[in-house]
């Protein structure tokens, strides 16, 4: 049970976090589909900083240099988005489509090439960080407590207050309900969603990180997120683009996906006898009857996906 | 003659190639980069065999048979390129054509190997999974409001699951991959026809080439010259306009994501169909082809017809990468050059407006210098 805790835990503070970087990409009026993407190169810069921190470090130093190294590199990737949809007003979908497989082909190519140079007979694309992860976890009777939980309770507080209770958020808002609008009272729509996305970059570049250390202690970067970045988004739909409800919605949504690695220790999940691909299934099937239930009345921010152009009326 | 020129650079369809020739150009000079970055060393030799695939080997007879094994794989991926840009074409993103490929190819392997089905039943079989697959995302995406992107890759990985699981029974007692179709059911595989003797006896080559072929030419017919396609068009364009006029919006949506599903369940019999490939049960992420598609059908110019060329580009590049030096690079350097095309394919739209400011511009000048 403790198990199940631990697991909902960890996988909710991923979903929470992606989430939230959707939130905020959304709300400034941009829709980011890449955060599957985005979510693997954040992965990849923590990982290789969990890699080449010396394995004595402080366990404070490595938890802030594999964080910040994950929200950096997060922002950087996030940028190919935002100068695509704002400045070149590409199509999102595809620009985000073709940032996930990017993701996936840029970090399998970087991340063989590291190996290969170190050791010519090393193909894999793994990254290994048992020792790194450790400074992650505090053993509390037990229940492992992960820093990634408290992060993310505390970037949930801060997104929230940054989004209603200061003029940048409620102006990006603005740019993402009525750009027009917001133009004409002098806010500069180009920098508010340029704001947008980078935060969706850096809070998609820590939940790709929070993921790979949720449950192993090496990633194979061929493998990408498994469609996490996109359950992120089921996520933020369900949780009508409001922080407080995408919590909770993820706190569901982490529960189900939990199930997949522990049902095998609950006496009458294990009795029903299913097989183990029903539980993999189980997050993907639950989010499309949540949102088949939800989208009917959609909360989605007015002017999203819509390429913002001074001159257009 | 100059005037000629002109007029031909403002045609849409020459302004859509040149755009889409400068997406691979760059898309291959970003990949030249990242190779020298990695290693300068060998990085010329490297993008050169990527880029020649086939003509890496000196002989004709070896070249042309290495030619029918792209050819294999881009009947699907050319089925998947037209399932994207049916859709698109509709106003609907179908990433999902990834995962009614993977139904495609699960009901295809299945008829196949435990009910021994002929390839004509194997075939629908898998049209039909993969149209399945589409009306759900259609339905979903008209009754509910569910967006479509994202019900497609929830069902790409509901697919991908449900696959494995469907084709444990009939897989290799002692490897992870479905028995050989050649050995278990030689009636599954697609009849030839004589098609293999023109790529050197390669018998993977198939009915599918010419098939896949047939069938981009009927969907630019459906699109561009019956009623059913102005319809599903005009409901693409704006769906409150095309219910105004008398059209049946809602089904129209789930109409087309069925024929979008459709083709790339009819692209997963091809590759699998042929015995080229089997099926791994035990594989953890969606069979690349159907986002290879997504490349397939922007780099194409989103035309039926430039989807024919647009993906054996894309295959032959894929294929190429296995021929880069294994010691210094790995073969997913061509997934990073097609996903890099994607990315640029972006700008495409900025290109073609680029283009036409400066003819703009230039007639302008010139008029100004007349007066």
């Amino acid at each position: 049970m403790l198990l199940l805790i631990q697991y909902t835990l960890i996988f909710a503070s991923v979903l929470l976090l992606v989430a939230l970087g959707g939130c905020f990409s959304e709300h400034s009026g941009v829709i980011n589909i890449g955060l599957e993407g985005i979510m693997v190169f954040g992965a990849l810069g923590g990982a290789l900083m969990m890699k080449y921190l010396p394995a004595d470090a402080p366990a404070a130093v490595i938890i802030l240099l594999s964080i910040g190294a994950a929200m950096l590199v997060g922002i950087i990737y996030s940028l190919l988005l935002a100068v695509a949809a704002i400045n070149f007003k590409a199509d999102q979908t595809l620009v985000g489509t073709a940032m996930n497989l990017l993701g996936v082909a840029a970090a399998t190519v970087f991340v063989k090439a590291i190996n290969t140079a170190e050791n010519p007979n090393n193909v894999s694309s793994t990254i290994q960080y048992i020792n790194a992860k450790k400074a992650f976890l505090v053993n509390i009777g037990g229940f492992e407590f992960n820093w990634f939980m408290a992060l993310a309770v505390a970037l949930l507080l801060l997104s929230w207050v940054l989004l209603y209770k200061t003029r940048f958020g409620l102006r990006l808002q603005a740019c993402g309900e009525h750009p027009q609008a917001a133009d004409s009272v002098g806010i500069n729509v180009y920098k508010m969603r340029y704001a947008g996305v980078m935060l969706s970059g850096l809070l998609g570049g820590v939940g790709g990180l929070v993921y790979i250390t949720a449950g192993v202690s090496e990633w194979k970067f061929e493998n990408g997120v498994a469609g996490f970045g996109f359950l992120a988004l089921a996520v933020m739909i369900f949780g009508q683009w409001k922080p407080f409800r995408i919590a909770l919605a993820a706190l569901l949504f982490g529960l189900f996906r939990a199930l997949s690695n522990v049902y095998t220790g609950f006496d009458f999940l294990a009795s029903l006898n299913l097989p183990s691909t029903v539980y993999n299934m189980l997050p993907y099937i639950i989010s499309l009857i949540v949102l088949a239930l939800t989208s009917q009345k959609s909360a989605a921010p007015k002017a999203e996906g819509i390429p913002y152009d001074k001159g257009s009326r | 003659m100059e005037k000629k020129r002109a007029s031909l650079l403002r045609n849409p369809g020459v302004q859509t190639l040149l755009s889409s020739l400068l997406c691979i150009l760059l898309g291959l000079v970003i990949g030249y980069i990242a190779l020298l970055i990695i290693n300068p060393a060998g990085a010329w030799g490297a993008i050169t065999a990527i880029v020649k695939n086939f003509w890496n080997y000196g002989r004709t007879n070896l070249q042309l048979r290495y030619l029918g094994n792209t050819l294999v794989k881009t009947a699907p991926l050319l089925m998947c390129s037209l399932s994207v840009l049916f859709a698109y074409k509709v106003g609907l993103f179908n990433i999902g054509a990834a995962g009614q490929y993977v139904a495609g190819a699960g009901a295809a392997l299945y008829f196949a190997l435990a009910l021994k089905m002929p390839w004509w039943v194997c075939m629908i079989a898998a049209i039909l999974a993969g149209a399945v697959l589409g009306c759900i995302s259609g339905a979903l995406k008209s009754f509910c409001n569910v967006n479509e992107v994202i019900s497609c890759i929830m069902l790409n990985w509901i697919a991908l699951y449900t696959v494995n699981s469907l084709l444990n029974p009939v897989k290799n007692p002692t490897s992870p991959y479905t028995m050989g179709l050649t050995s278990v059911n030689p009636e599954a595989v697609m009849p030839s026809l004589g098609i293999e003797k023109l790529f050197t006896n390669n018998r993977y080559t198939t009915l599918a080439i010419p098939l896949a072929i047939v069938i981009a030419v009927l969907i630019w017919v459906l699109l561009s010259k019956t009623k059913l396609g102005y319809e599903l068009k005009a409901t693409g364009l704006n769906k409150h306009a095309a219910k105004y006029a008398g059209m049946r919006e809602k089904t129209n949506i789930i109409l087309t994501m069925a024929i979008a599903g459709g083709l790339a369940g009819l692209g997963a019999a091809m590759m699998y169909l042929t015995g080229f490939e089997e099926w791994s049960v035990t594989q953890s992420s969606v069979p690349a082809m159907g986002f290879n598609g997504i490349a397939a059908a922007f780099l194409g110019g989103l035309h039926p017809i430039g989807a024919i060329f647009s993906s054996f580009f894309i295959q032959h590049i894929t294929n190429g990468g296995g021929y880069v030096d294994m010691t210094m690079y790995s073969s997913d350097i061509s997934d990073f050059i097609s996903s890099m095309i994607i990315y640029l394919c972006g700008f495409v739209l900025f290109f073609r407006q680029f283009m036409s400011s400066r003819l703009a511009r230039r007639d302008e000048a010139r008029k100004g210098g007349k007066q």
